[in-house]
This record gives structure tokens, C-alpha cells and sequence, in this order.
């Protein structure tokens, strides 16, 4: 304690000194910012601590029977037996002392001790459903309360084995195959104009667009759908909003590398592998989406993500090649760029389907919704004509006919 | 055919015990193909509750008796009103009210010309009445603003009146909301005896009624002859081959517009409330609506188990069904 006066001294000297003795403020009397900082969050604190041992007191207890709420998060159909993954999103301890399906009570395994705040429970029903036909799932629990639970049509759930393939398939349909397709017009690329690559641009921005839009509905109405005990809806403007910024930054640092390569002159096929990566980054967000949209059971949303992304991704295809008009890489080059650009889509949907959670699913969603905001922003600056103009007669005709395709196709699929 | 074939393989996994043994002594029956059930091995505990079901079925209260100055049998009870919180199924408590700490009440019972003196207090925090079924002075009818009326908590009334007429009625709380009243558990049977003695028998009384957990006012979430769900799947009523069985059936629950009684492998003669010697019918099956009552007098020729449930089956699904067991 005896040292402090002298500090305090040496600190006004040198804070005398860098201002040129102007504007010095007075600082005889502060603290160090460090000490200073202890003292508000010590404060703060402190408050906090009476807040809760006094005002606490001060109120009243809450004077309503127990809240119980739970959310059916995931439910698995197996020959004989219906599981359910339930979480308590309500305030108080719920208990499932019985269980009823379709006004019968049935023997069940698993949810023996009360479930706390959020935890989780999987009760195992003993029951011989009978294939497409609906049923009500009753969990009576402690106190009497029922909580309904619906099945519109039970089918039998895949063996997670085979949803693992299935999604390696998926992810090759959906991030391979159009980007190597894509690829394949290198050779026309080097002789049709800019004009044509440009609508074919803007056709991509109208895909994109319609996704991002039937995908945030989509992902709004499932996080709603499971109690919202993280956030529901919330959840996907998060995942949409973080994935954007995430992919935003990655873009910039690409950028930066970019411009650096070009500097060296060595434009070309290291500026394709930057381009390769960043859609690679955006097509795990993409797998992501088909392998959790598989998961909550949406194979309509699944098969149509497919033939959207693949439309897309082949325009990905040419967006890779598009640096290397002027180069005569090989076919292993060209292979390599085709995976680093297409293979996250596999390890995306094989996330997304392993995923057993509806809220956890619609963050997913979200994710890929801010990906492929992200890449509209990206694709937006190729759109620009010679005169400065983004929308013109072209490009309006292009993004307009990726709506529509994306529309009809909507339409087509009806599973 | 795929679907059944699948349900019958995978009930495997969940039990232990093979269709075969389904039923017998223990807390396990049925499960997956093989009925209703709550979850295997659970049992309410009697003892909390203050009361079993097998008791019940065999627990007629005749009261204190002695002869009144006239010369008349004067039967004397003590019922008393209280609010229980009672474990109806395995892990499920439900805050009943009760007569005698018990649902069904007390099952009073009395012969033709009887007087009866029913003293009710209400030791519940909610006011109440005994209405009973038979013929009375409107003053000792147990409903509002009629007589004494409402009894209030802490207050005592005593009902007194003639027994009349025999056979098998029932009484229940008349207090507003008057189904709420009665579903939370005040009823109970009221049997009055023929002036001569019915032909000996193994008596039983069952009680069938519901519980509505949820309070919602639309059906029941549990359906129970005397008071638990399911009980006697795991412990059967008892009846001996050729020996006459008689059953005083009541029907009081709540809610739902029917309720049925359905014996397996056996007929019995039906004496609709009671109040004829003659069987009205020879059945296995009858319907009755709440408030309805009769008599059922069967004897088993053969051993071994046999199911009895409502035959509203949606009913017997949510556990109103049981076994008789015949042995010699």
C-alpha cells in the first residue's frame, strides 16, 4: 500500500507527457482501469447476491399446482415397440407413472425417475401397431396430468446403419456429382460470352432464393413444433444469422488470399482451390440440411433440397472452373477441387441424419439458410454488367426462371 | 399381416413372463398383444391408500345394531367425509374425496323396515351431503337448500330414515358441481335386504366407476371396479366351483353415459336393482347408465380363470377388467 502514491505519480507524469499537457486529465484521486473494473463487477454482484436473498423473499411463491410440460422430440418405430425421446421443457420435475396408446394402457421400459428441467427420458411402449395408422400417445404422469403425443402414421424407423449410407449417397448425389458435372463445362465455358455465364448466374441466384426462403419456413415450423425449451423459432434466426457471419469472415480471409495470390501473379488453380473450399464450407451447411430434414422424417424437404442442390451445385461446378479458363490443369487437379468443394456435403448429411433432436435439427436448418444467403452475396457482384447494373433485363429473366424451376419442382414432389 | 407378425416379435423384448402365464399370481399381466396393462411390476400401495380392493368386495358395514323401544332394529353408522389423496394407478396420485376414507364408500347395509341413523360429519375443507337412493322424507334427502341441506366443513348432520324399498341402491354426495362432487370419489353401495333372507351366498359388491385425472370434465383417464384399476388381474376374486356367487352391481361413474359388466364362460341371472326375486334376465352381459344398479347370481361349474370387464372395451383397455379364479 505504501507503493501506491509513487505509481500514481509515475502514471500522471506519463499520461502528462503523451497528451502534451493540454487536455491532461486529473487522475490523482482514480484507480487503476483494472482495479476500477473489479470494483463494478464486485458491485454488480453484490446486488445480484441481495437481489436473490432478499427479493426473492420478498415475493411469493408461485401458488399453482405443478407446471409439467414435455416435448416429444424424437419417436422410433420399431416392429412391437413405439419409443419415444422426451424432454421436460417445462419449469417442474415431471414423472411418467403410466401411459396410454389409443385409449389402452400398455406395459412400458425406461422414464422410471422424475425428469428434471430439460433433461431427457426414452420410454419404451409395448404396443402392436399396425403399419400407416395413426395413433395417440397418452403420458399420464404423477399428478394426473395427460400429455398427447400423435402419430399421423406409424412406420417402421430405419436402422441408423443404413440411414448412414444412405446419407453418404445423398451427400454424393447432392455435392459430387454437380459440382464434377459443373466442371465438365470447362471446355464451353472458354467459348461462350460472359453474357450467358451471367444469366446462368442469376438463375442460380433464383434457386438459392427459393431455398433459403422454404427452408427458414421450414425450420420455424419444426422449432416451434418441439416445446421451444432452447429457443425454438429463435434458434433459427441464430443458426442462420451465425453461419452467414461464420461464412462471411472465411469468405474474407479467402479473399485476402486471393488477392495476395494474385498479386504473385499466380492466378489460376490456387485461386480455384480458395473458390473449391469456401463451397465446400457452404456445402456442409447444405448436407447438413438434407441429413437432419431426413431425420425429422421430411423426405419431401430431403428429396427436394436434392434436385435443388444438385441444380445449384453444378452451377458451383462452373464458379470453380471459371478461374481456370485461361489454364490446362490436369485431371487429378480437377478431381481434387471437385471433392474439396463436394465432399462436405456427405459429411454434412451424415451429421444432419444422426442428429435426433427437432430444435437441434432446425438450428441446422438455419445454418444452411445463412450459407446459402451467403452465397447469393457472394455470386451478386458476378451478376453486374459492363454498364454497372446488377438487374437487368437478363438477369431479372434468370433469377425469375430459378424461382419458378424451384416452384414447379416443389410442386412435382409430393412425398 | 406384415405389421401383426412384427408386433407379435417385438413384444418379446419387454417381457419377461410368455403369454402363457400371463395372469397369474403378480403384479404381471397382459402387455404388448396380450391386453392392457400399466407398467409391468407396479403395484399401488393399499396400505397408504387405507384400503384394498379385495376387502372392499366383501366389506358390507350392517352398522351398530340394537332395538328400539318400539321394537323396531335400529341400525346406527358414522360416516365421515374427508379430502385423500389417493395413488389410483401405480405412481398416480389423484386428491379424491371420500366417504370413510375410501372409494367406494362404505358399503351400509340394512333389512326392509329398518330405521337408520346415519351420522355425517364432514371433515373435508369442501361442503357435502349423503343423498341415498330409496324411498324418504324429503328432509333427509342430502340435496341443497332441502331440510338441513348443505353440510358444511366441520358440521354433522344425522340422517334418519326407514328402510325402503329392499334391494341394491347406492348413495353419493349432491353438492354442486354435482359431477365433480361425485367424481372425485363420494359414492358407495346401500344395500337394503329382502324381508326374508336371499338363498345363501358368496356376496360381492362391485363398484364400477372412472377416474378423470385431468379434471377436464370429458371422460375418464382410468376406469376401476372398487377403486383401482386393473387389481383384480393380479389378484383375482376368489369363488369356489358350484357354490352360489351373488353380485351387487352398481354403476356410478361419472362422465361417460354408459358403463357395462361382461362375464366370460358364464351366465348369470340379472335382478335389475334388486328390487324383485325373480331374475329378470339370463345373461352375460348388461349395460347400465349411472345410478344403475342389479343384482347378478352365477355359479361356476368349471375351474380356472375367467375375465370379467366392462363391454364398452375402450373401458376395460384403461383397466376396468379383472379375473374370477374357481377353485374346489
Amino acid at each position: 500500500m505504501a507503493a501506491d502514491p509513487d505509481t500514481t505519480e509515475r502514471d500522471v507524469t506519463h499520461a502528462s507527457g503523451n497528451s502534451s499537457g493540454v487536455t491532461a486529465p486529473k487522475r490523482t484521486a482514480r484507480l487503476p482501469v483494472w482495479a476500477q473494473a473489479m470494483v463494478a463487477v464486485a458491485a454488480i454482484a453484490g446486488v445480484l447476491v441481495a437481489l436473490a436473498v432478499f427479493g426473492g423473499a420478498s415475493l411469493p411463491e408461485r401458488n399453482g399446482p405443478p407446471v409439467e410440460e414435455v416435448a416429444v422430440e424424437r419417436t422410433v418405430v420399431l416392429p412391437g415397440v413405439i419409443e419415444l425421446t422426451i424432454r421436460n421443457t417445462g419449469p417442474d420435475p415431471v414423472q411418467i407413472a403410466q401411459v396410454f396408446v389409443n385409449d389402452v394402457y400398455v406395459d412400458f421400459a425406461g422414464g422410471t425417475d422424475p425428469i428434471n428441467r430439460l433433461r431427457t427420458a426414452t420410454v419404451r411402449l409395448d404396443y402392436p401397431w399396425q403399419d400407416g395408422q395413426p395413433y395417440l400417445i397418452s403420458l399420464l404422469t404423477s399428478t394426473g396430468v395427460v400429455i398427447e403425443h400423435e402419430i399421423p402414421a406409424a412406420v417402421a424407423t430405419p436402422a441408423p446403419g443404413g440411414v448412414l449410407g444412405l446419407m453418404a449417397l445423398l451427400g454424393t448425389y447432392v455435392g459430387i456429382i454437380p459440382v464434377a458435372l459443373g466442371m465438365m463445362v470447362l471446355p464451353v465455358l472458354r467459348r461462350v460470352g460472359p453474357a450467358v455465364v451471367r444469366v446462368l448466374l442469376a438463375l442460380t441466384v433464383g434457386l438459392l432464393a427459393f431455398l433459403a426462403i422454404d427452408s427458414s419456413m421450414e425450420a420455424i415450423e419444426l422449432g416451434g413444433s418441439s416445446g421451444g425449451a432452447f429457443g425454438g423459432p429463435t434458434l433459427v434466426v441464430l443458426g442462420a444469422g451465425l453461419a452467414f457471419l461464420a461464412l462471411t469472415a472465411v469468405d474474407r480471409v479467402l479473399r485476402a488470399r486471393r488477392d495476395r495470390a494474385k498479386a504473385d501473379g499466380a492466378v489460376g488453380l490456387r485461386l480455384a482451390v480458395m473458390i473449391a473450399v469456401g463451397i465446400g464450407l457452404h456445402n456442409l451447411g447444405e448436407g447438413l440440411a438434407i441429413g437432419s430434414a431426413y431425420a425429422v422424417g421430411e423426405l419431401a424437404l430431403g428429396a427436394f433440397l436434392v434436385i435443388g442442390f444438385a441444380l445449384h451445385n453444378t452451377t458451383e461446378g462452373i464458379a470453380i472452373v471459371a478461374p481456370l479458363a485461361q489454364q490446362r490443369p490436369s485431371l487429378t487437379q480437377l478431381a481434387a477441387l471437385g471433392l474439396l468443394a463436394g465432399a462436405p456435403a456427405i459429411l454434412g448429411a451424415m451429421l444432419g441424419a444422426a442428429v435426433n433432436n427437432a430444435e437441434l435439427s432446425a438450428l441446422l436448418l438455419g445454418i444452411g439458410v445463412g450459407a446459402i444467403a451467403q452465397v447469393i452475396i457472394q455470386i451478386a457482384p458476378a451478376l453486374r454488367a459492363r454498364s454497372g447494373q446488377t438487374l437487368d433485363p437478363a438477369t431479372i429473366g434468370g433469377i425469375t426462371a430459378g424461382v419458378l424451376i424451384m416452384y414447379l419442382t416443389s410442386l412435382l414432389i409430393t412425398a | 399381416m406384415l405389421g401383426a407378425a412384427g408386433a407379435a416379435l417385438g413384444a418379446g423384448p419387454l417381457l419377461d413372463t410368455p403369454a402363457a402365464t400371463a395372469g397369474d399370481h403378480g403384479p404381471r399381466h397382459g402387455g404388448g398383444i396380450n391386453g392392457p396393462t400399466f407398467r409391468a411390476g407396479g403395484t399401488v400401495d393399499h396400505a397408504a391408500n387405507g384400503f384394498d380392493p379385495t376387502q372392499v368386495l366383501r366389506d358390507f358395514d350392517y352398522g351398530r345394531v340394537s332395538v328400539s323401544p318400539e321394537g323396531r332394529t335400529l341400525r346406527e353408522w358414522d360416516v365421515f367425509a374427508t379430502d385423500r389423496t389417493i395413488e389410483v394407478a401405480p405412481g398416480v396420485q389423484f386428491p379424491a374425496w371420500t366417504f370413510n376414507s375410501r372409494i367406494p364408500g362404505p358399503t351400509l347395509r340394512c333389512r326392509q323396515g329398518d330405521l337408520l341413523r346415519v351420522r355425517f360429519v364432514n371433515n373435508s375443507a369442501h361442503p357435502h351431503t349423503m343423498h341415498f337412493h330409496g324411498i324418504h322424507p324429503a328432509e333427509v334427502d342430502g340435496v341443497p337448500m332441502v331440510g338441513r341441506g348443505v353440510i358444511s366443513p366441520g358440521e354433522s348432520f344425522t340422517y334418519t330414515f326407514e328402510a325402503e324399498p329392499f334391494g341394491l341402491h347406492l348413495y353419493h354426495c349432491h353438492v354442486g358441481p354435482l359431477a365433480e362432487h361425485i367424481a372425485r370419489g363420494m359414492y358407495g353401495t346401500f344395500i337394503i335386504d329382502p324381508p326374508q333372507d336371499r338363498p345363501p351366498a358368496d356376496e360381492l359388491v362391485m363398484v364400477m366407476h372412472g377416474y378423470n385425472t385431468t379434471f377436464d370434465g370429458e371422460g375418464n383417464q382410468l376406469y376401476a371396479v372398487n377403486g383401482i384399476p386393473f387389481h383384480y388381474m393380479h389378484e383375482p376374486v376368489r369363488v369356489r366351483r358350484g357354490e352360489l356367487v351373488r353380485i351387487y352391481l352398481v354403476n356410478t361413474l361419472e362422465y361417460d353415459p354408459i358403463n357395462s359388466f361382461h362375464l366370460h364362460g358364464n351366465f348369470f341371472d340379472y335382478y335389475p336393482t334388486g328390487t324383485r326375486l325373480t331374475p329378470a334376465e339370463f345373461t352375460d352381459t348388461v349395460v347400465l347408465g349411472q345410478g344403475q344398479r342389479g343384482i347378478c347370481e352365477v355359479r361356476f361349474p368349471h375351474l380356472g380363470r375367467y375375465m370379467f370387464h366392462a363391454h364398452k372395451t375402450e373401458f376395460a383397455d384403461l383397466g376396468w377388467m379383472g379375473f374370477f379364479e374357481v377353485t374346489d
